[in-house]
């Protein structure tokens, strides 16, 4: 079974204060070293155990991709050690070793080869290839009238057609349509099904939080975070939002959630409550009901514009709603220290049942990027439930006024 | 260095379909096709015999064939030209294949291997129409033919021990590459190729035991203008030169492999 073991995995690129330097050290009989090192990831150590799903996210530069080179084996490790058991397969880059001159068929043999499956394997393996990548009778054509797309579906058809031990992925599958994007996602979510082993590097938050089990944040070459997709995320969000000033705050909430808080703290959200039409706070919600989400935020500085924003996550932190002041046009300017401010958002719960959660922003525009007062995931949670609708499937409630008319053939109409 | 061959068996799948691609890449899209890979390598036999031997009325030295020059320039000439292209591309053929090493993981020693066999197969043609050409001319040399091939053998060694060491020099300093360009052209010119070593001066002569090329090249030479056949003694410096440059090749690469992905 497919396992990936990291110990102590380091990675640093020599630098020469100039040309000669290097051959100065070739050159000199008493091996001293005339290069500096650049560290560009350290002391990285983790396991990814048979069948499980690891996420990897970092800013560009975070050393995801030298990581994954390193996994793959293309480049060195400076120190430790990679360990990789069962079969793997990379899909780092797609399309690597395609020759624009040959036809489809003729580069899926050789980018097979060049991926160290047999001539004869490849054969057996054509038809799923073909099928798969749904190119039709361009597979005889040279890739040279191939749009990128459909280089990518028979890249990607090519690298999947044996399911691996091991499956690393670099962000390769944002290519392609949408049609095949989710046709990728899938088969990708059959193998982990069948027990493949799951690298995979994105920024793509809802590939990551759909798919991985664990997630490991890298920053400037080192592990920062590793944890549940979801809370690793949205520590990367307000690491992100706020890469020069103030805190990010991790606490547990009481249900063993993890409530991620950043920003500069100049305005902060003192209470968050959904209150229903009798003014009860509530915990659970009954679908379709009317609340009202009241948010209370104290000013600790001058501002001169601030945003509110909100935005309602499902259980595995995909976003079902969101909006913000700005967008609806009632931006407060012009605030002074103590200032209280107490907002009230009126509206029908129309979700399925399940347990959701909001999060905050306190911004100056539309984007909590350019001055984020405080951002807050998880600040409220809450359980719809279905009290007294009809029994429904998903995440949204979009009740409909349903009709139905039967016609049937009487048997004389029939004759 | 078994599981060095082993890997590399592993992937012949891959060299072999990468010196056909090669091959075919260069006329698939011209309307007569193969017939390119003859009809140039025939040109070139053509000018050197039919312009030095009939046009130009060139002669060897003490030898009274109308052909004899055209075949001993032909002999130099083509066995010149597979050494120069092994060690040409295979110093290049990292650098070529950057996109390849950095992206994927398979035995790097594949790359000059498709050089060889690339270069091998084109020498194979031109020399196999070269070889027509004697047959047909009546200058065939007989069995001592066979000779040259333990020569090129030699020669295929020397090159890629060569070829590889300057490879992966090549991707540290590139002015290897450069410098290497410039060398050749001297190298090639110092080599009694297009004239006769008798038109050297006295004093120069033995000098030209230290030029590995020459001991090959005259080895070619005696075998098709003369049907000599070689002095294998006078090859055993090159030959142990050919070892000890793959030896020192490998160590290199061995050596630096993890660093060049780096550079590249």
């Amino acid at each position: 079974m497919g396992t990936i073991t990291l110990s102590n995995i380091g990675k640093a690129y020599k630098q020469y204060p100039s040309r000669w330097s290097r051959l100065a050290e070739w050159l000199s009989p008493f091996n001293r070293s005339y290069h500096q090192l650049k560290w560009v990831l350290k002391d990285i150590s983790f396991t990814v155990k048979p069948g499980e799903a690891v996420g990897i996210i970092g800013i560009n530069g975070a050393g995801k991709s030298t990581l994954l080179k390193m996994i793959v084996g293309t480049t060195q490790p400076s120190t430790g050690k990679v360990q990789l058991t069962g079969r793997v397969a990379a899909l780092l880059e797609l399309g690597m070793g395609f020759h624009p001159d040959f036809t489809g068929r003729q580069n899926v043999y050789m980018a097979g080869q060049l991926l160290g499956i047999s001539v004869e394997e490849i054969t057996s393996l054509m038809p799923d290839i073909e099928a798969f990548a749904e190119i039709g009778d361009y597979i005889d054509q040279s890739v040279r009238v191939y749009s990128s797309g459909m280089q990518m579906r028979l890249a990607f058809s090519l690298a999947t057609a044996r399911r691996p031990d091991v499956l690393i992925v670099d962000e390769a599958l944002s290519v392609g349509d949408a049609y095949f994007q989710h046709k990728s996602f899938d088969r990708i979510r059959e193998f982990r099904k069948l027990g493949t082993t799951l690298l995979i590097v994105s920024h793509d938050k809802g590939a990551i939080q759909s798919i991985c089990d664990r997630a490991i944040l890298l920053d400037s070459g080192s592990i920062v975070k590793e944890g549940g997709p979801e809370e690793v995320m949205d520590y990367y969000n307000a690491l992100i939002a706020q890469r020069e000033n103030s805190m990010v705050l991790q606490k547990k909430n009481a249900n063993g959630r993890i409530q991620t808080t950043s920003g500069t703290q100049e305005a902060i959200v003192v209470e968050i409550i959904l209150l229903n039409d009798e003014n009860e706070v509530l915990e659970m919600v009954n679908v379709g009901e009317t609340v009202s989400l009241r948010i209370k935020v104290q000013v600790k500085a001058t501002i001169p514009r601030l945003v509110l924003g909100y935005l309602i996550k499902d259980r595995l932190g995909q976003p079902i709603y969101g909006t913000n002041t700005h967008h609806r046009n009632m931006p407060l300017h012009d605030l002074r220290a103590g200032d209280l401010i107490e907002y009230n958002f009126i509206f029908p719960v129309n979700l399925g049942q399940g347990d959701y959660s909001i999060a905050t922003a306190l911004t100056d525009s539309d984007t909590h990027m350019t001055n984020n007062y405080e951002w807050t995931d998880l600040a409220l949670l809450f359980t719809v439930i279905n009290i007294n609708q009809p029994a429904f499937a998903g995440c949204a409630w979009l009740e409909p006024n349903a009709s139905i008319q039967l016609h049937r053939q009487t048997s004389d109409d029939a004759q | 260095m078994n599981r060095l061959l082993k890997a590399l068996w592993d992937y012949r799948g891959f060299i072999f379909g990468s010196v056909q691609r090669e091959f075919q890449s260069r006329y698939s899209n011209s309307l007569l096709g193969g017939i390119w890979t003859v009809l140039n390598p025939l040109a070139m036999i053509v000018v050197y015999t039919v312009i030095f031997s009939q046009v130009m009325q060139a002669r060897l030295p003490g030898v009274n064939n109308s052909f004899s020059y055209s075949i001993y320039l032909c002999a130099g000439v083509l066995t010149w030209g597979l050494f120069a292209e092994i060690v040409t591309r295979a110093q290049n053929t990292f650098l070529e294949h950057a996109n390849l090493l950095k992206k994927l993981s398979f035995p790097r020693l594949c790359l000059p291997i498709i050089v060889v066999a690339n270069a091998l197969l084109n020498f194979f043609i031109i020399f196999g129409l070269f070889s027509l050409f004697l047959i047909v001319s009546g200058n065939f040399p007989g069995l001592v033919y066979v000779a040259l091939f333990p020569v090129i053998a030699i020669l295929v060694l020397f090159a890629i021990g060569l070829g590889i060491s300057l490879g992966v020099l090549n991707v540290f300093f590139r002015d290897v590459g450069q410098f290497f360009g410039i060398f050749i052209q001297f190298w090639f010119w110092l080599t009694p190729i297009v004239y006769s070593s008798t038109i050297l001066p006295e004093a120069l002569r033995p000098w030209m035991i230290y030029n590995p090329m020459y001991s090959l090249i005259t080895a070619c030479q005696g075998v098709l203008v003369s049907g000599q056949w070689p002095v294998w003694q006078n090859l055993l410096p090159v030959t142990l030169l050919a070892l000890v440059l793959c030896a020192f090749a490998l160590r290199l690469f061995r050596k630096r492999a993890g660093e060049m992905v780096d550079e590249l």
